[in-house]
C-alpha cells in the first residue's frame, strides 16, 4: 500500500461563517428598520467622543442605541450612557476586533425594532477589524488630525473597506499643522471616491453634515 | 494580530472538508490578496499553532499571494495598479475604485494522503 499526495479542489472563503452570520444580521436589521453604523479607528482617535456627542444630538429625533467593543473595562459604555441612550459594552478579552457573532450575542435582550439607528464602536485597531463584516449598512473609518496625514497609506485595507472617512479633532488641526489636502489625497489614493467629512466633537464643527449622513440611513 | 483566529477558521474548514470526504490532509492551499488584511508570514506561524491537537497536525499551509487587480473605468480594462496604496490605472492614471482581485482569503485546495 502506497500513500501518495493527491490534490482535491475546494473553494471555501475562510471567513464564510462570519460572512453568513453578518448577512443574517443585515437581513434582521433591515426587517426591523434599523440603520446600522460601525466605527473603526486606531485607539484614541476620538470614536467615543464623537459617538457620545452624536447620541446626544440624535436622541430628540431618533431612537438610537450603541454597542461598544474594547479589550477590557466598561469605561466607554459608562461614557456613552451619559447620553441616556441604551448602550452595551462588548468586552473582547484578548481579541483585537469585533466579529458578527459578538454583535449577535450583544444584541440578546434588545428588540431591534425599538431602535432606528444602532452604532457599533469597534475595538481601537486599524488592522484586524477590516476582515470582519458586522452586518452594518455603513462602515465609518475615523482618523484624527493628530495622527498624521499618511494614516491611510499605512493602513490601506481598513480605508479600502470603509464607506465614509471622518477626520476628527478638527479643532486641533492648526496646532498640529495638519495638511488637509495631503490627507484627502492619501484617502483618495487607497479608496478612490470615498466621501470624507471633517468634524470636531468638541466644537461641533462638521457635526451637521455627519448627522445628515446618519439621518440618510433611515 | 488576528491571524490566529483566521488560522483556526482555516483548520476548522479543512477538517470539515476532510471528514466529509474521508481523507487525511497533508497540506492546505490558500489564496491570499493584500486587501484581505492578513499577513502571510504571521498566518503561517499561526497555522502551526492552530493545527496542534487536531487531525491536521503536521500539515502545511501553502499560501499563494495574488496581486491587486482593478478595473480601469477609462481603458475599460483590468489593470494591476503599481501599489495597493494607489488604486489607479498604471496606463492612464485614472482612479480605479473597482477591485476585481486582491481581497482573497480563500481555501482553494487540499493535498490529501491517498491510498493507492
Amino acid at each position: 500500500m502506497r500513500r501518495e499526495p493527491r490534490i482535491i479542489e475546494v473553494r471555501q472563503n475562510v471567513l464564510k461563517r462570519n460572512d453568513l452570520l453578518a448577512r443574517e444580521l443585515r437581513r434582521e436589521f433591515r426587517e426591523a428598520g434599523v440603520g446600522v453604523v460601525s466605527l473603526v479607528s486606531s485607539p484614541g482617535s476620538g470614536k467615543t467622543a464623537l459617538l457620545e456627542r452624536t447620541l446626544t444630538l440624535l436622541q430628540p429625533r431618533f431612537r438610537v442605541a450603541a454597542l461598544v467593543g474594547d479589550l477590557a473595562t466598561e469605561n466607554d459604555a459608562a461614557r456613552l450612557a451619559r447620553s441616556k441612550a441604551p448602550v452595551k459594552q462588548i468586552i473582547t478579552g484578548t481579541v483585537c476586533h469585533l466579529d458578527a457573532e459578538m454583535v449577535r450575542k450583544a444584541l440578546d435582550g434588545w428588540k431591534l425594532a425599538d431602535f432606528e439607528l444602532l452604532f457599533i464602536e469597534n475595538v481601537g485597531n486599524l488592522v484586524c477589524p477590516a476582515s470582519y463584516d458586522l452586518g452594518e449598512d455603513m462602515r465609518v473609518v475615523l482618523m484624527s488630525v493628530t495622527e498624521g496625514e499618511d494614516k491611510p497609506l499605512k493602513y490601506p485595507t481598513i480605508f479600502h473597506g470603509a464607506d465614509l472617512a471622518v477626520i476628527t479633532k478638527a479643532d486641533l488641526a492648526a496646532a498640529v499643522e495638519f495638511d488637509w489636502d495631503a490627507a484627502t489625497r492619501n484617502i483618495q489614493a487607497v479608496r478612490p471616491g470615498l466621501p470624507i467629512l471633517r468634524v470636531s466633537a468638541k466644537t461641533g464643527e462638521g457635526m451637521d453634515a455627519w448627522l445628515e449622513k446618519l439621518a440618510g440611513l433611515r | 494580530m488576528h491571524e490566529l483566529s483566521i488560522a483556526m477558521n482555516i483548520v476548522e474548514i479543512a477538517e470539515e472538508e476532510a471528514k466529509q470526504r474521508g481523507v487525511e490532509v497533508s497540506a492546505v492551499y490558500l489564496k491570499l490578496g493584500p486587501l484581505s488584511g492578513v499577513v502571510k508570514d504571521a498566518l503561517i506561524s499561526a497555522y502551526e499553532m492552530a493545527v496542534c491537537g487536531t487531525s491536521l497536525e503536521g500539515s502545511r499551509l501553502v499560501v499563494e499571494e495574488v496581486p491587486v487587480v482593478v478595473f480601469c473605468p477609462r481603458c475599460r480594462e483590468k489593470r494591476s495598479p503599481r501599489s495597493f496604496q494607489w488604486l489607479c490605472c498604471p496606463e492612464c492614471d485614472t482612479p480605479a475604485p473597482e477591485v476585481v482581485q486582491g481581497a482573497e482569503l480563500q481555501i482553494t485546495a487540499l493535498e490529501v494522503k491517498d491510498e493507492t
